[in-house]
């Protein structure tokens, strides 16, 4: 399998990557040299096989359901590039 | 007065103990040694040397009264993946321009509660992605070492390149590092020093940057193997905030290095043995086993048959896990936003801005692979593959192997700015073929120097262990460290 530019720019568009029409091509022989690579791949004979879920054999801790952390806003939003009143502030969505 | 940086990390430690200095003072030496070869060698982004300096009179006041830490007053680099509070952290990206976190990583509080020193945050490949520390946003780290009579600047490897770099070059006496796909062991082996890759759970990732959540593991880099052992047991240890750390108690590693290697059987993979491997790494490794079986090991030859797909099947995972990951980095939460008319514009161009172009190429192979149609072709597949690639070792220890020798990496270091790696991403990529594996199978794996190549640049060999046994590893570890007794001295030159 391989991609062409056309995919390339719905990839970048699920990606949230802005990619320049002129390096639409540059990007798909990147991405299939790649591809390229991996495709060996297809040799492996995976029948029956399960697909891993987990490097090591441990059952997922689980925790009560209560809160035990929180009510500092402040510090959730102080890295923000943009806040007012401790919320994040973003580019209107709703019209 | 002696040179308080060419002192081991244990040296240092007990030094400090015996009030032969004081932190100040080693601190000191550290941060003069810092302000006169990072120029040269670009290892630290962010010197804390205000910092550095009162963490060290508190040491002090510890030691004097008896209360010190297992770490007490001993000055290290914290690579810049490990959040800091309060402190430069970007995981080398300018996508998180300016982001100072609230909070500390549980490693680096580890480290800390031990009482250790934090000089800096070191450089790396941006987001971990790399293996010659080329990726990084701050411009690429230079390995300390040369080849004979060359004025050539190398690479350190990658991804934990400065933090190599720095442990190679007398800059701190141990650093943090992390290991996804080889990123510890790899610049271990091109700077002449020694790295863990613990088993996955062993350290906490909390507070750690993602790359790929199922490989990353965090481990230290050092000048010597015991330096290591001491370092991981203050590093390691069971943490409630990640929920695949490993609920078992930390072993006092260090007193595992001088176990030796009688009794233990150690495993030789016909696998690893590539076609066009330079002689000299072949050489190594026969030197290896020969050390090995004087000091009363059994060596087998084994094989691990999925080896080959361990690689391709890294870049199918890795890529996936961090195009989740890294859909974080949004404009919004922290770090870098550029202006966009709508909100999906200005994700979109703030992540083209943000994101080196290796780290978009990741995403970009990720976000496909993840892709409706794709998913079964390539992820589904390469996590069948993972599973053979595990029962591959799990086979091999079961059939009474303790260990397993390679080679860590497949030459020396290389120059920076080598065209061929930079005209094709898989050569890079080729870097990591003997260490991939072993995140593939979540295993501990230690690189440890072990010769020189014919240009005088340090080789290093690989020893892969169980799950949960660095133990074997520091005692096999040391046994190679002791054998090959090399001076792994690089020349001074980038002293101002």
């Amino acid at each position: 399998m391989s991609v062409d530019a056309k995919t390339v720019r719905r990839i970048g568009n699920l990606a949230r990557i802005k990619i320049e029409e002129n390096d639409l091509e540059n990007y798909a022989d990147e991405l299939n040299v790649i591809l390229g690579f991996v495709e060996q791949l297809n040799e492996v004979d995976v029948d029956g096989v399960e697909p891993m879920t987990s490097v090591t054999p441990m059952a997922l801790r689980r925790r009560q359901d209560k809160v035990d952390a929180g009510g500092y806003a402040d510090k959730i939003v102080a890295n923000a590039p943009l806040s007012e009143d401790n919320f994040f502030m973003v580019p209107k969505v709703v019209e | 007065m002696t040179d308080l940086t060419k002192l081991s990390l244990k040296e240092t430690r007990d030094g400090l103990r015996a009030k032969q200095f004081s932190s100040v003072e080693v601190t000191s030496a550290y941060l003069g040694a810092i302000d006169g070869a990072n120029q040269s060698l670009n290892a630290y982004i962010c010197v804390e040397g205000e910092g550095a300096k009162k963490q060290a009179q508190i040491s002090d006041e510890k030691l004097a009264s008896g209360n010190g830490g297992a770490l007490e007053g001993v000055p290290l680099g914290i690579k810049d993946l490990f959040a800091t509070r309060g402190v430069h952290t970007q995981a080398a990206s300018h996508i998180l321009d300016g982001f100072l976190p609230e909070y500390e990583s549980t490693v680096t509080s580890n480290l800390w509660d031990d009482g250790a020193v934090m000089l800096g945050k070191l450089n790396m490949d941006e987001f971990a992605m790399g293996s010659s520390n080329e990726t990084s946003y701050f411009g690429p780290v230079v390995n300390p070492w040369r080849a004979d009579g060359s004025s050539q600047n190398l690479v350190p490897g990658g991804s934990s390149g400065g933090s190599a770099s720095a442990v190679s070059a007398w800059l701190c006496a141990g650093a943090t590092a992390t290991d996804t796909g080889g990123s510890i062991r790899q610049p271990a082996a091109f700077c002449g020093i020694v790295g863990i890759k613990p088993t996955y759970g062993r350290c906490s990732r909390w507070g750690v940057v993602a790359f790929a959540s199922s490989l990353d593991q965090a481990g230290p880099l050092t000048r010597t193997v015991e330096d290591n052992a001491i370092m991981l047991t203050s590093m390691a240890g069971f943490d409630k905030k990640d929920s695949t750390s490993a609920d078992l108690a930390v072993p006092d590693f260090a007193a595992a290095v001088e176990r030796g290697v009688k009794g233990l059987t150690i495993g030789i993979p016909k696998e690893y043995r590539l076609d066009g491997m330079p002689d000299e790494i072949e050489t190594l490794w026969q030197q290896g086993i020969a050390w090995l079986k004087e000091e009363g090991a059994t060596v087998k030859d084994i094989s691990l048959p999925h080896t080959k797909y361990a690689l391709p099947a890294y870049y199918i995972v890795a890529p996936a896990e961090a195009s989740s990951n890294l859909a974080r980095y949004d404009g919004v939460k922290y770090g870098l936003r550029v202006a966009g008319k709508s909100i999906d514009e200005m994700y979109a161009l703030t992540r083209a801005a943000g994101f080196g172009r290796e780290v978009q190429r990741r995403v970009m192979i990720g976000t496909y692979v993840l892709s409706a149609g794709y998913y079964d072709a390539y992820y589904v597949r390469a996590q069948k593959v993972r599973t053979l690639i595990k029962q591959d070792f799990e086979k091999v220890f079961a059939s009474g192997i303790d260990a397993i020798l390679t080679p860590a990496t497949p030459s020396a270091a290389f120059g920076i700015g080598d065209k061929e790696m930079a005209a094709d991403p898989v050569k890079m990529y080729l870097n990591d073929i003997f260490t991939v594996t072993v995140n593939m199978a979540g295993l501990p794996g230690i690189a440890v120097p072990a010769g020189m190549d014919k240009q005088g640049l340090p080789l290093a060999l690989q020893l892969i262990g169980k799950p949960f046994d660095e133990e074997t590893l520091f005692a096999a570890g040391r046994v190679i460290e002791r054998s090959a007794d090399l001076d792994l001295t690089p020349k001074s030159w980038w002293r101002k």
